[in-house]
């Protein structure tokens, strides 16, 4: 189980551009939005975000520090 | 698939141009389909038609002698690339990738296009709008490549927003570190690796590791 981006369903107007640049098969078409399939090879590349141009796919990174 | 009126009528350039006249264009259209991570145009070559992104996406971006990639724009279906050559007389000025499976393109030469245009003012003023807002992208760009230091805002958000890894974790996408920057999306993107070069923070998956934090500070201009 990977971590995967984030995606606000109410937001996707269903244009499809994030399944034609994600190489991982983690965004499918259901009707007319995306959905999000459980995989193991995101790479977050960060691409579906890049292209979606609703907002509705986010890819958060984490922050830390691993100084003292 | 081949290309239609209806693919061409929604283009920016042929936007309110009649049918009747369109499809005398129709023909002189070619349509290209390119995969994943496929060139389409490279910086420098003699291009001289016109292209639109007919499904997919394509990224336009310049590469620095060093191989750093700095993104221009995304282009979505409708809208065009390769523009600056074809008015210009002049080589392409950037790169056309295709980051999408199955991209497809539309193009005409500029030998057709121009005699098309000579003869329909509505094509003509299209063309003007969509240089112009094109002009006003790249402007917006070289106000953030050059006049803000983008690296070292990023730098000072990094900072703010990271917390040990026992506290939890402070989560932030690129465009919300854009618009905390007040830059584009774009430019974040290479302000993160050009952090990583300096050794200050190293970009993990999801995560953006501060793994010197000093440097951090002394790159965001805090000590
Ligand atoms: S790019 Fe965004 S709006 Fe388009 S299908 Fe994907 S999630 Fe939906
Ligand atoms: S981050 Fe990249 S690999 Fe992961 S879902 Fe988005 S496009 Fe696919």
């Amino acid at each position: 189980m990977s971590t995967l981006p984030v995606l606000d369903p109410t937001k996707c107007d269903g244009c499809g551009l994030c399944v034609t640049v994600c190489r991982c098969g983690a965004l499918v078409m259901t009707g007319a939005t995306v959905t999000l399939v459980q995989v193991d090879d995101c790479g977050w590349c960060c691409d579906c975000e890049l292209v979606c141009e609703t907002g509705a796919l986010q890819c958060p990174f984490e922050i830390i520090t691993i100084e003292d | 698939m081949s290309i239609t009126i209806e693919n061409i009528s929604i283009l920016g350039y042929f936007k309110g141009v009649g049918a009747d006249r369109l499809s005398s264009l129709l023909p002189l259209f070619g349509q290209r389909s390119f995969s994943k991570g496929q060139t389409i145009i490279s910086e420098g070559e003699s291009e001289q038609s016109l292209y639109f992104v007919g499904a997919g996406v394509v990224k336009i971006f310049k590469t620095s002698a060093e191989g750093k990639e700095q993104i221009i724009k995304i282009t979505r279906p409708g809208e065009s690339f390769n523009d600056i050559a074809v008015f210009s007389n002049g080589p392409s000025p950037y790169s056309a990738q295709a980051l999408g499976t199955t991209t497809v393109v539309y193009l005409i030469h500029k030998n057709d296009l121009m005699p098309f245009m000579e003869k329909d003012w509505k094509a003509a003023q299209n063309a003007l709008h969509v240089l112009a807002d094109q002009s006003r992208l790249l402007l917006n760009l070289i106000e953030d490549l050059s006049f803000k230091n983008v690296m070292a805002r990023v730098a000072k958000i990094l900072l703010e927003n990271s917390l040990h890894g026992a506290e939890g974790f402070q989560k932030l996408t690129q465009y919300e570190m854009a618009a905390m920057a007040g830059t584009a999306r774009e430019v974040v993107g290479r302000s993160l690796k050009s952090l990583e070069d300096t050794g200050a923070v190293r970009l993990e998956r999801h995560q953006i590791v501060i793994v010197n934090k000093d440097l951090l500070n002394q790159l965001a201009g805090l000590n």
